[in-house]
């Protein structure tokens, strides 16, 4: 892609240095700047993921020896529960849309904001209110809730835990979701720059275009049902409740309307930055982009019929568990097509191993492995015997956190210095991936075996014939966690102390690399006329 | 071949965009009471006796008068819009008030229709309630949450009137200082407004040393932008408004005609 504007202000503030006459916090809190809003969505992210994974080491320090060992069951059963929602509520769902979508994709289509900033500054104060309510829910009332994040009815309308306060926080993060992805449709239908077609944006868009889709056509439904569950506990309106007639199975089909999209809420966009980071470092264009702009679309339309999956055990009908068992093999199909793109991209490509490169590299292995082991839960057979095991835990964290997690520490190599205009310490972070790669297997492929062998999910203690495997689980997350803190402190140290950056540290193609670092205020003094596909490769003098 | 656009049209506030926005979010309202319907579609369909019954038990004049009332404010709603496109401010403002008073209506019918409700013990959680057979607690909780979750939007509706009564009226004032080197030379002077024919209308007082500024302040023409941007929003509203009519079109019959 190139562009026939001429970078002729020599001297001009960044959007960091930009105030806009407040002072202080309200410099954050009160700007409607894309770019500022998509560094307070990830440093706020980053916070609740680090608290979750503490959460999860210390779940996983409970597991290596038999019995009590530093907590009850209750302590663990809220300890689960929190790690989910923090994980999935406030890291995994906002995650790589609201933090890198909303800096680059204005940028990408050439825009210089989106299309209601005041509604994206509205969707982050949601996102913080909803902060507030899982915090309240944890501190007052009878204590935090020990329902699991998926607040199964009818245990989620008994439990004396604070559970109407933490459904409160899932619906208004709910709403939040739903603006951001209202948003960026809007934004891509209409700033896009003169040239942009739709077929000239990055992938990452495309990517971005698909999840907000899901994000406005799912999101609502978790809404009404998390909303129900909230007026079942102060009212008792009886729908979920058997009790009173209702049926506590329709809440499983509600939430997994919303909850199965969201699964791809959560990863199509990691697909999108890796679509972006792949041909960057194979220096050439990326292989089959509509196949991967068509495939986007397909698992986020596919992946909406999809739900039942999660419920072949719950008891429904023998013709609906295989109509959801054969359209979650369906999905599969995209999601293959993107990857065999990927590697076709590589092929013959000149591959510069950066740690970007790396991390977002590391999303193929370990989505695969993910992916492939959906497959043995989506069978019927094999499913009804690795349910609700460990093999289900290992499965959604190879694909989570192994594909999406990854590639958001990807972004954050890739898009980092673009943000704060310093670069880290790049020998530390292949350092810090070695420790993560390893930690990760360690830990989680462990828990295939543990599933296989029947270790039920969500018990803080396990049978001795168990013990070594969760030992081994355990030491797993001391290395993964290892990594996660030598990665993050040489991030850190590197955006606030590194060497200065130019314009295009990576040689990217698309439009965010044709922009000062850190960019000005509006991205563009004049907006740009786009001649070329995003990938377009061909060395010009305008190299750096 | 470059287009150079500045950034006063690029902030130029685009109507499409804000449609797609309005749009993309009657979508997600709709899936929100989609979750509700289905599960009354699937109770219904397991004790659809006591649905009848329930259905029979609820007041179908006061059903209708609230559709009446609601179909009517949707007009009254598009008048007030087709009013302002014609550039009569003061035309669609009535027929904006006209609708909230039948916002308010409507839900001053509803008060007294679930107070009476309410005063019979029929509510959900209530001992009585508990003392029917489970189709009819389902059948009333299911009443209750979704004219409730309605009502709701029909007072969130009615907020949003609130706000475009007020940004239709609003007329801004532009606001000239004159320069501190001339209010110098106008100490001990005063400032008169003159009618026809000389006649003097108001006087100020002497202006006096500690005077620190003088300021004209002239009543704002409302510009086209305005006009176009105030137009949109009461559109935006008015997508909103229809929204919430057709919901009640659909609860109406769900729940008081089941039984006829």
């Amino acid at each position: 892609m190139s562009v026939s504007t001429t970078e002729s202000i020599p001297v001009e503030k960044n959007f960091l240095q930009e105030k806009r006459g407040h002072s202080g916090i309200w410099v954050w809190l009160l700007s409607t700047d894309h770019k500022r809003i998509g560094i307070m969505y990830l440093v706020s992210m980053l916070t609740f993921f680090l608290v979750a994974v503490g959460i999860g080491v210390v779940m996983r320090l409970e597991l290596i020896s038999p019995g009590e060992t530093i907590m009850g069951a209750q302590t663990y059963n809220a300890l689960f529960t929190l790690h989910g929602v923090l994980m999935i509520f406030l890291f995994i769902i906002p995650g790589i849309p609201a933090a890198f979508g909303n800096f680059m994709l204005p940028i990408q289509i050439g825009a210089r904001d989106v299309a209601f900033p005041r509604l994206n500054l509205l969707s982050y104060w949601l996102y913080l209110t909803g902060v507030v309510f899982a915090l309240l829910s944890l501190f007052t009332g009878p204590g935090p809730a020990d329902t699991g994040w998926t607040f199964y009815a009818p245990y989620s309308l008994r439990t004396g835990t604070n559970v109407t306060l933490a459904v409160m926080a899932a619906f208004i993060l709910g709403f939040s979701s739903i603006l951001t992805g209202l948003n960026f449709i809007t934004t891509m239908h209409r700033l896009r720059a003169p040239g942009m077609s739709f077929f000239k944006m990055p992938l990452f868009c495309w990517s971005l275009y698909a999840t907000g889709w899901i994000q406005i056509l799912a999101t609502p439904i978790l809404g009404i049902t998390v909303a129900l569950v909230a007026i079942e506990r102060i009212i008792g309106i009886g729908v979920f409740d058997p009790v009173k007639g209702g049926d506590p199975v329709l809440y499983q089909h509600l939430f997994w309307i919303y909850s199965h999209p969201a699964v791809y809420i959560m990863v199509l966009p990691a697909m999108g930055v890796l679509s972006d980071i792949i041909p960057t470092f194979a220096r050439r264009t990326i292989f089959g982009y509509k196949a991967i702009a068509f495939s986007s679309m397909a698992i986020a339309f596919v992946g909406y019929l999809v739900w039942g999956h999660h419920m072949f055990t719950s008891g429904i009908s023998d013709t609906s568990r295989m109509a959801f068992s054969f359209l979650t093999f369906l999905v599969a199909i995209p999601s293959a097509i993107k990857v065999f793109n990927w590697i076709a991209t590589l092929y013959k490509g000149s591959i510069d191993i950066q740690p970007p490169f790396l991390y977002g590299i590391t999303f193929i292995i370990l989505f695969s492995i993910g992916g492939l082991t959906g497959l043995v839960l989506g069978s019927l057979a094999t499913d009804i015997h690795v349910h609700d095991t460990y093999f289900v835990v290992a499965h959604f964290h190879y694909v989570m956190f192994g594909g999406t997690g990854f590639v958001f520490f990807a972004a954050l190599h890739y898009w980092g210095p673009k943000m704060f205009g310093r670069m880290y310490n790049k020998k530390i972070s292949y350092i810090a991936w070695s420790f993560l790669f390893v930690g990760f297997n360690i830990l989680y492929f462990t828990m295939f075996i543990l599933g296989y062998k029947g270790m039920p999910r969500r018990y803080y203690d396990a049978l001795p014939e168990f013990q070594d495997l969760h030992i081994i689980a355990t030491i797993g997350s001391w290395v993964l966690v290892t990594g996660l803190i030598i990665m993050f402190v040489n991030l850190y140290r590197g955006f606030r102390k590194g060497e200065k950056v130019g314009m295009n540290p990576w040689g990217g193609t698309t439009l965010e690399w044709k922009v000062a670092t850190p960019p000005p205020l509006e991205n563009f003094h004049q907006i740009p006329v786009v001649e070329y596909e995003p990938y377009y490769h061909e060395r010009k003098e305008e190299e750096k | 071949m470059d287009q150079p656009m500045d950034l006063a049209i690029e902030k130029h506030f685009d109507p499409i965009g804000a449609r797609i926005g309005m749009w993309l979010f009657l979508f997600t309202e709709l899936l929100l009471f989609g979750g509700l319907f289905l599960l009354y579609a699937i109770y219904l369909n397991k004790y659809p006796e006591e649905f009848h019954y329930g259905s029979g038990q609820l007041d179908q004049f006061v059903g209708a008068l609230n559709t009446v009332i609601l179909l009517t404010s949707s007009l009254t709603m598009v008048l007030s819009v087709a009013s302002l496109q014609r550039n009569n401010r003061k035309l669609a403002l009535f027929f904006l008030i006209a609708t909230f008073i039948l916002g308010a209506a409507f839900l001053v019918n509803k008060y007294f229709e679930w107070g009476g409700k309410i005063s019979h013990g029929i509510y959900p959680g209530s001992e009585e309630l508990m003392q029917h057979p489970h189709g009819e607690i389902l059948f009333y909780g299911l009443y209750y949450t979704m004219t409730g979750l309605h009502g709701l939007h029909v007072l969130v509706g009615m907020v949003i009137m609130l706000f475009l009564m007020y940004f239709i009226t609003k007329k801004s004032h532009k606001a000239f200082s004159l320069p501190s080197e001339a209010l110098e030379k106008m100490i001990g002077s005063k400032i008169v407004v003159t009618g026809a024919r000389g006649k003097k209308l108001w006087e100020s007082q002497q202006i006096s040393p500690e005077v620190t500024g003088i300021e004209l302040k002239i009543r704002g023409v409302v510009t086209d932008s305005e006009i176009r941007s105030n137009l949109v929003k009461l559109e935006n509203a008015g997508l909103y408004w229809h929204l919430v009519d057709i919901i009640w079109i659909f609860l109406f019959p769900l729940f008081y005609l089941v039984a006829m």
